[in-house]
C-alpha cells in the first residue's frame, strides 16, 4: 500500500492557487466571453467548480460548465484495470462550437488523459480554442502536451503519486505527495491503486521516490 | 465508490447465473452509454480493433440491429452471419461454424439460435466472448436487462415492484430472463396466460400465477406483455387469435379499469389486436419505444464489460492519470 504522505498544499494554499488560475484564465482569454469549463471526471469536475466560483466572484459571471469522462477514449483501457466505471459526460450549455474550452484536471502526468480528452472534444465539435488548466503538473510526460495554466509544478518520481483531495470525495481540500512502497504498483486487484487511508481513493498520478519538489510556478 | 465494475464472466449466456451486483453493474454501466447515442457523432473508440460476429440462426430484426448499432457505436468491426445463405444450410454444425470464425481471429460472438442451450454450448467451446441474443426457450438476457433498465428509468427502482408477465410464458425466453433478473433485484414477479402456454411448476421459480388477466392487471404495477407467436394457433395452443385477444389481450378497457398507472412493456414485435391493443401500445403508459432505445445502451454496456476481460488477466497500471 501507500507509504509516507507529504502535504504539498493545504486547503488555503489550494484556494489561493485556484484564485490565481482563474485570474490567469480570464486574462488569457481576455474576459469570460465564450469561455466554457470542462472538468475531467472525477476530480477535474470538482476543480472546475472551484474555478467557476472564483471567476464568478471576480467577474460577476459564471462560465458554462460541463463534465467529460474520457474512459472510452483511453489508449490504455485494458491496462488500467478491467472495466473501469464510466462516468457522466455532459457538455456545457452552449455546446463546444466556437467556444474557448478549458479542460480542467487535477494532475497532469503522462498526458494521455489530455490526449483522450482532446480526441473526445473533437468528436463533439470545433471549439475556437482549447486551454489546458491543471492544479498540479507532476512531470513525466509521454506525449507532447503542455498546460496553459498550472497551479503547482512538482517533479515527482515514478514511485510517487500526487493525490489531489477534494471535499466531495475525500472530505477535505489539499494536495499530497504519496510515496509508494516497492511491491505495490504493478498488480493488485483494485484499480485506482488502492485507497489511501485518508480517503484519497483517487488515482491522481504516480511518480518515483525522491520528490524534487518544485515551487509553485506558472506555466 | 468502486473504480471498477464487477467481472461478468467470459460470456453472457443468461441472467440465471448472474448475481444481483453483476446485474446492477450492467444497468449502471448502461447509463453513461445512453448519452453516446444522443451525440452528433455517435461513436466512441473503446472497442476499436475488436471483431464481433453476429451469428443469427433465427430471423431477428430488432435485436440484430440493436446489437449492430451498439457494436458500431463502440467502434468494433462487425460481420453479420444469417443462417440462410450461410454454410449452415449446407449442413455445417454450430461448432464447426464457430471454429471457422475463430480461425479468422474474432473477439466476440453474438448468437441467436432456436435451440435452448446453444449459447452455452458455444461459449464452452470457443475462447471468444459469447453473448446470448436468444436461445430457444431458454434466455434472452439483454432483453431482460433492457426491460429492467426501462422500468428503473421510469419508476426509479426495481426492488419491491410488482411485475407481471402476460402471455405465452411457455415458449418465452424473454419471460425467463425477466423472471431471473427481476427476482434477483427484489421485484415481486407474476405470470399470467392460458394454461396451455404456462410451464408446469412455474411457481418453483418464485413467481405467482394469475389465471385471469384482469386479476393480473389489478395486482401489477408493471405489465410486460409477451408476443404470441402466430404459429401457436396452428399448433393448437390457443383456439384462435380473436379468442386469445378476448380473454388475455391487454386492452384499454382492462388497463383503465384500475385506478393506478400501469407501466406497459412489450419486447416486440407486437401483434396489435392480439396480445396488446393499439390504444395501449401507443398510450401514455407504454414504454415500448424507450425499451428499444435502452436496448442499444444495455448492449453497449454488456460489450464493454465483457471486453474488459477477467481481473487476473488485466494488468493494473502503476498509475492512473
Amino acid at each position: 500500500m501507500s507509504g509516507s504522505r507529504q502535504l504539498l498544499m493545504d486547503e488555503h494554499a489550494v484556494e489561493r492557487v485556484v484564485a490565481r488560475m482563474a485570474r490567469e484564465l480570464v486574462e488569457r482569454n481576455q474576459g469570460v466571453e465564450r469561455l466554457s469549463l470542462l472538468g475531467i471526471h472525477r476530480r477535474g469536475v470538482q476543480l472546475s467548480d472551484l474555478v467557476a466560483q472564483e471567476i464568478e466572484r471576480t467577474e460577476g459571471r459564471r462560465p458554462p460548465q460541463g463534465t467529460l469522462d474520457i474512459t472510452l477514449y483511453r489508449d490504455d483501457l485494458m491496462a488500467i484495470g478491467p472495466r473501469p466505471v464510466v462516468g457522466e459526460t455532459r457538455l456545457p450549455a452552449g455546446g463546444v462550437d466556437g467556444r474557448a474550452m478549458v479542460i480542467i484536471d487535477d494532475v497532469l502526468y503522462t498526458g494521455r488523459t489530455v490526449r483522450a480528452a482532446l480526441d473526445e472534444l473533437a468528436d463533439f465539435g470545433r471549439p475556437s480554442r482549447i486551454y489546458l488548466c491543471v492544479l498540479v503538473d507532476r512531470g513525466g510526460r509521454e506525449l507532447p502536451i503542455q498546460p496553459d495554466v498550472v497551479g503547482l509544478v512538482v517533479d515527482a518520481g515514478e514511485d510517487e503519486r500526487v493525490d489531489v483531495l477534494v471535499p466531495d470525495l475525500d472530505g477535505r481540500l489539499g494536495v499530497e505527495l504519496v510515496e509508494r512502497t516497492a511491491p505495490h504498483g504493478g498488480g493488485g486487484p483494485g484499480p485506482g491503486a488502492g485507497g489511501p487511508p485518508a480517503g484519497g481513493a483517487g488515482p491522481s498520478g504516480g511518480g518515483e521516490a525522491g520528490p524534487g519538489l518544485a515551487t509553485g510556478k506558472e506555466a | 465508490m468502486p473504480t471498477s465494475a464487477p467481472y461478468l464472466g467470459k460470456d453472457l449466456v443468461g441472467l440465471e447465473h448472474l448475481t444481483r451486483e453483476q446485474i446492477l453493474a450492467v444497468l449502471d454501466t448502461a447509463e453513461p452509454f445512453k448519452e453516446i447515442s444522443e451525440r452528433q457523432i455517435k461513436k466512441v473508440p473503446v472497442l476499436r480493433g475488436k471483431t464481433i460476429v453476429n451469428l443469427f440462426f433465427e430471423p431477428s430484426t430488432r435485436t440484430r440491429i440493436s446489437f449492430e448499432f451498439a457494436e458500431k457505436r463502440l467502434s468494433a468491426d462487425t460481420v453479420n452471419v444469417a443462417a440462410s445463405g450461410s454454410s449452415v444450410v449446407k449442413g455445417e454444425t454450430l461448432v464447426d461454424t464457430a471454429r471457422n470464425l475463430e480461425a479468422m481471429r474474432i473477439d466476440m460472438v453474438v448468437i441467436r439460435h432456436g435451440s435452448s442451450g446453444a449459447a452455452r454450448f458455444l461459449a464452452e467451446r470457443i475462447p471468444s466472448n459469447v453473448i446470448n441474443a436468444g436461445d430457444g426457450r431458454h434466455e434472452h438476457p439483454t432483453q431482460g436487462l433492457l426491460d429492467m433498465l426501462t422500468i428503473r428509468d421510469r419508476l426509479g427502482r426495481i426492488e419491491g415492484l410488482r411485475v407481471c408477465l402476460v402471455g405465452d410464458v411457455l415458449h418465452s425466453r424473454v419471460a425467463r430472463s425477466n423472471i431471473w433478473g427481476l427476482t434477483k433485484l427484489g421485484a415481486e414477479v407474476a405470470v399470467c396466460g392460458p394454461p396451455t402456454l404456462m410451464p408446469r411448476e412455474i411457481e418453483a421459480l418464485g413467481v405467482r400465477v394469475f389465471k385471469r388477466v384482469e386479476e393480473a392487471i389489478e395486482w401489477a404495477e408493471v405489465l410486460n406483455v409477451l408476443r404470441l407467436q402466430l404459429e401457436r394457433m396452428q399448433a393448437g395452443y390457443v383456439p384462435s387469435l380473436r379468442e386469445y385477444n378476448r380473454v388475455y389481450g391487454v386492452s384499454r378497457e382492462r388497463v383503465e379499469a384500475v385506478p393506478r398507472d400501469l407501466l406497459i412493456l412489450h419486447p416486440g414485435p407486437m401483434n396489435r389486436g392480439v396480445e396488446i391493443d393499439s390504444d395501449v401500445a401507443d398510450g401514455p403508459h407504454s414504454v415500448i419505444l424507450n425499451q428499444v432505445t435502452n436496448g442499444v445502451a444495455v448492449r453497449m454496456a454488456v460489450l464493454y464489460l465483457l471486453a474488459g476481460g477477467a481481473p487476473e488477466t488485466a494488468e493494473v497500471a502503476k498509475h492512473g492519470e
